[in-house]
């Protein structure tokens, strides 16, 4: 079994609002926030890596979760966003965390990586024993460049989420996950190694409106649960509109999807665990009976995971 | 009722308006559906034509006209 200890995130400094977006890109700002949710994303500083983004993460995880560097079995880095082809950012960041030996490894998985990290870990705290889960993404590195896509550079933001699971008790057990690929759509949602990014708006709504549903039932329909006893989903904040889609697909207020893209817009891979941190530290998580992930990003992967509150440890 | 006045009775559905684009015109680029409607789209010809459309074939392109949507109707038969 494994088991949910604490989750932590890091935002840098700079807030990036749709009027400062608006001007280099020629839009009307109340545009982006309609179509999105988004009013305001961060950048980082032209100084900060996506393995400093994570290092911050990851010690934030640590502190909530009471525990040292030295505690830890396996790291597990998520990021689509990395400055280099190889290697990733896993190693620099065990390295930030001052950890010799240790096994890092990195999972280049955009938007859902930190789920699918998340499952993995599940399967993987048996052997390795506490397993924190990174997701850092630097997306204004990359959604920037030119020449930007303008209808596509306003929606990343940056930041990142971190995730301890262990062996012993937590807050929430991990109970199931489901996880699917699908390379049909592959260059439907893509960065080239020296290209602006790439999406097809359009076909990605239309997948993932369907396949995040899809898993999020596959998932609670294997365990007996019913949606409406679920009381919060946590999945990738890519728009509001497509969080409110999903929320109607399986039949439960809107309200139930903790949602934080208003203030940060989609970042990436670490937006999950971003919005799992806030959602954390709210007094609504101490009274939780479950939680259920999910996520939805280019490949296309796709999936869910379902957790259940746990020894009632105390936080 | 013919598969395109269902189609266009689909559509007319999920725009709420009056008027309806010429059968080879661009839903999307005439601005008749965006990227959050043509899901709703979707699941309304799911219902007008009682089918289900496989994930394999929810590409933009097989929806971006009247008479694209009934070349992929007729393609189900």
């Amino acid at each position: 079994m494994a088991w949910i200890r604490a989750f932590g995130a890091y935002l840098p400094a700079r807030v990036v609002a749709n009027a400062e977006l608006a001007a280099r890109y020629g839009w009307d700002p109340d545009w982006i926030a309609r179509m999105t949710g988004i009013e305001e994303r961060r950048y980082a500083a032209d100084t900060e890596s996506v393995a400093d983004l994570g290092a911050a993460a990851a010690r934030d995880c640590l502190a909530n979760a009471g525990m040292s560097p030295s505690d830890l079995g396996l790291i597990l880095v998520s990021s689509g966003s990395s400055e280099r082809r190889f290697p990733g950012p896993a190693s620099s960041i065990a390295h930030a965390l001052g950890l010799q030996g240790v096994p890092a490894i990195d999972f280049p998985l955009a938007s859902a990586g930190s789920l699918f990290a998340l499952a993995l870990a599940d399967r993987l705290v048996p052997f390795h024993g506490n397993v924190l889960i990174v997701a850092a993404e630097k997306m204004s590195s990359i959604a920037t460049r030119e020449p930007a896509d303008r209808n596509i550079a306003p929606l990343f933001g940056d930041g990142a989420g971190a995730c301890l699971v262990t062996p012993s008790e937590g807050a929430f057990r991990i109970v199931d996950s489901v996880l699917h690929s699908d390379g049909a759509f592959a260059s439907d949602l893509q960065l080239g190694l020296d290209a602006p990014l790439q999406m097809n708006g359009l076909t990605v709504i239309l997948q993932a409106g369907r396949k995040i549903p899809a898993a999020i039932s596959e998932v609670l329909e294997r365990n007996h649960v019913a949606a409406p006893d679920i009381p919060v989903f946590i999945m990738h904040q890519a728009n509001q509109n497509l969080i409110d889609r999903v929320a109607r697909a399986i039949g439960v207020p809107s309200e139930r999807f903790f949602s934080n893209i208003r203030r940060n817009g989609n970042t990436s891979s670490a937006s999950m665990l971003i919005a799992a941190a806030e959602w954390w530290n709210s007094e609504t998580s101490r009274s939780a009976t479950g939680i259920c992930f999910a996520g939805f990003g280019a490949g296309f992967h796709w999936g869910a995971v379902l957790a259940t509150a746990g020894s009632g440890i105390s936080r | 009722m013919t598969d395109q006045e269902k189609i266009i009775a689909a559509l007319k559905r999920v725009t709420r308006k009056d008027t309806v684009p010429a059968a080879d015109e661009p839903l999307f680029d005439s601005g008749y559906l965006d990227s959050f409607a043509l899901p709703d789209m979707v699941a309304e010809i799911e219902k007008e034509f009682s089918i289900k459309i496989p994930d394999s074939d929810l590409t933009p392109r097989k929806f971006e006209s009247i008479d694209r949507i009934t070349t992929y109707i007729e393609s189900k038969r």
